[in-house]
């Protein structure tokens, strides 16, 4: 779960980190109230979950309260990366003599954390790590005896941060860590960080990235998620304990299993189909289940047939059949359906589905094409 | 032969009186799988599997009294970190890890610790292991597996089902089938388990099932370039994953241009390995 830039530096100043005054507006009159409070000239930055904002023009300086106003307006009626711009962040604004970035994740082949920095900050740290390696220093951390300080001093020597600024930085990547790790984040980044005109070390921007498998540990968090930001579908898988993924395509897939569900949009792809989203019903498909992602996957009107591949390993054939019939009942439609079982009792749940006229197929390249005929034919 | 697990392996199961734990130790009993050991704390002195099988309060009284040498694990996920601490506390080789949403910062700890124990894991958020007609340690569906010299080693569960399901159906047997968990950061991975078959008498042909993100299978690719013998195929989950969205798996993820299907088949072929183009290739490519 990402959290806003906002939330972010909300986080990172209770910890100590220092930041910009700033404040959220949801319309154009209260950025402009926010430009006063902060003496007029400010930053106007778009809110939104996607990388490159800054390209798209969702970040403007505005040189008074005026202007506030006017770039705010603009700036909420942006649309970046097909999401709709529904908050701004009014900041002060920056002398910025220096550009740092500064970032703790997870590094999965290592299984530790990782500090990275490097003194080209300000621009995706990817792009660096590309064209010019040596700019981008990693000191990997032991997840028992946590970030040391003279892990801190390797960083700030390997970017070659002047000494005086050396006590600052220190401070700002301990409490950078902690962040990190109070929050269970996959990502926590300040980028840039900056050297300002006054020679301190402020925070500009703020990222972090939260480990939704640890959310239960932080009911707080949690509630920061902005609903606003994902497709309303999503929200309701959510609640169903399903794991739904909304992509463009004309064929709804629900599937048992994360890796399989994958496979299936790739066969559908294969055979010339285009998949509609990711759903994995997991293990078990109650009925409730079934009819809940059958209702979430015909929500996208763009859906011209679906296809159910469930291999029964521990669940029984008939059961899922079973189930998907009462799903049926539930949610009448006109969208054909092809449902491939295999596995316990796979014979007889077949026949519970060839009963109520619903396409069959034994293996996946057969219900593929179907399916994509079945699409096709819509 | 096989890897990992076989028919002398003596299984502690830890969380075996909740629901899950219960059903499939019922089934690895069923499958004539050494449940040894139960493990929960507060039920010490009880049986489970209608009597089958004791149950322990610690793994260490377990492991003392029963001399189990696996630990499989069924505990929620909030748990889960302190099931496998204490298994390889009480000095248990190899831990099987069925739990899904454990947290990766659990897991950054637990490999460390299991890593300084020297203690095997396999997992989280796996479906575990199976050597046909020997032992079942996990959730794999015995039923459709044969004895054979195929080994399996698969990021994901049911698509690992899928893929010994259709060597089954063409009459190709599995040595041993190897789930080894769809989450970021977990234990064998897939040059452990490649490295464990390559030395393995009983395999002679390997099937290595991959998915977006992260870059074990680049690596893998690497590794059967340089150090493996026996012929592998593979498959990819994910073609079709759009970037920046986890497909089910907390370790499914395309992140800032790494962890691509299409780099990982690019690099799998590079090292001279067929990739099957959708599950059901796989027997085609192997014969």
């Amino acid at each position: 779960m990402k959290l806003h830039e906002y939330q972010s530096k909300q986080l990172f100043a209770q910890r100590g980190i220092p930041i910009l005054k700033g404040k959220v507006a949801s319309t154009a009159a209260e950025a402009r109230d926010i430009a006063v409070e902060l003496g007029g000239r400010a930053v106007i930055k778009a809110q939104v979950l996607v990388g490159g904002r800054g390209k798209a023009g969702g970040v403007k300086v505005a040189k008074d309260a005026q202007q506030a106003e006017e770039y705010a307006a603009q700036i909420l009626a942006m649309n970046i990366k097909g999401l709709p711009v529904r908050k701004v962040l009014v900041d002060q604004a920056a002398e910025i003599k220096t550009e740092i970035y500064l970032g703790i994740t997870n590094d999965r082949a290592a299984k530790c954390p990782v500090v990275i920095a490097s003194m080209a900050g300000g621009v995706e740290i990817e792009q660096v790590a590309k064209e010019s390696p040596e700019k981008v220093i990693r000191e990997h951390v032991n997840p028992f005896l946590r970030l040391r300080d003279y892990q801190v001093r390797n960083v700030a020597a390997g970017i070659g941060l002047p000494h005086e600024h050396w006590k600052a930085f220190g401070e700002i990547a301990a409490a950078l860590y902690q962040t990190y790790w109070d929050t269970d984040a996959t990502l926590a980044e300040i980028n840039p960080l900056v050297i300002n005109g006054a020679n301190q070390l402020l925070a500009l921007d703020g990222k972090i990235v939260l480990d939704d498998n640890a959310l239960f540990e932080h009911p707080d968090l949690a509630e920061m998620r902005d609903l606003d930001e994902e497709a309303a579908a999503e929200t309701e898988a959510r609640k169903y304990g399903l794991s739904y993924v909304k992509l463009d395509g004309e064929i709804g897939c629900m599937v048992n299993g994360a890796g399989l569900a994958m496979a299936t949009m790739d066969i559908i792809s294969h055979f010339g189909g285009t998949p509609a989203n990711f759903l994995d019903v997991g293990g078990g498909a109650s009925s409730e289940k079934v009819a809940a992602a059958l209702r979430i996957i015909l929500s996208d009107k763009n859906v011209k047939a679906v296809l159910f591949n469930i291999f029964g390993g521990i669940t029984r054939c008939d059961e899922v059949a079973r189930g998907i019939l009462k799903a049926l009942d539930e949610v009448p439609t006109g969208v054909p359906m092809v449902v491939r079982l295999v596995g316990t009792n796979e014979a007889e749940g077949r026949k519970l589905l060839a009963e109520a006229k619903m396409i069959t197929a034994t293996s996946l390249a057969d219900a593929a094409q179907k399916a994509v005929a079945a699409a096709k034919n819509k | 032969m096989s890897i990992l697990v076989n028919k002398d392996t003596r299984v502690m199961v830890q969380g075996i009186t909740g629901r899950e734990g219960t059903f499939h130790a019922t089934q690895m009993l069923a499958y004539g799988t050494k449940v040894v050991a139960g493990m929960t704390p507060g039920k010490g002195g009880e049986w489970a599997c209608e009597g089958k099988v004791p149950v322990f309060d610690t793994c260490k009284s377990a492991v003392d009294s029963t001399g189990a040498n696996c630990a499989l694990i069924y505990v929620p996920a909030r748990f889960a970190a302190d099931a496998m601490f204490e298994a390889a506390d009480a000095g248990v080789p190899l831990i099987v890890c069925i739990t899904e949403g454990v947290p990766v910062q659990d897991m950054m700890r637990v490999r460390n610790y299991l890593d300084q124990k020297g203690a095997k894991l396999i997992g989280p958020n796996c479906p575990g292991l199976l050597t046909p007609d020997e032992a079942k340690v996990g959730i794999i569906p015995g039923y459709i597996a044969r004895p054979g010299s195929v080994g399996i080693v698969a990021r994901s569960g049911t698509l690992t089902y899928e893929v010994i399901y259709a060597l089954t159906q063409s009459g190709m047997g599995q040595s041993t089938c190897v789930g080894i968990g769809g989450d970021p950061v977990k234990g064998l991975n897939f040059i452990d388990v490649l490295a464990m078959f390559e030395e393995d008498p009983q395999t002679d042909r390997i099937v290595m099932i991959g998915e977006i993100g992260g870059n074990d299978e680049e690596k893998a690719a690497e590794f059967i370039a340089d150090h493996l013998t026996k012929p592998v195929v593979a498959f990819i989950a994910g073609q079709t994953a759009p970037p920046g969205k986890r497909m089910g798996h907390a370790g499914a993820i395309v992140e800032g241009g790494s962890g691509l299907a299409s780099d990982k088949v690019k690099a799998l072929e590079q090292a001279r390995v067929k990739v099957a183009q959708y599950p059901e290739q796989i027997p085609g490519l192997l014969a």
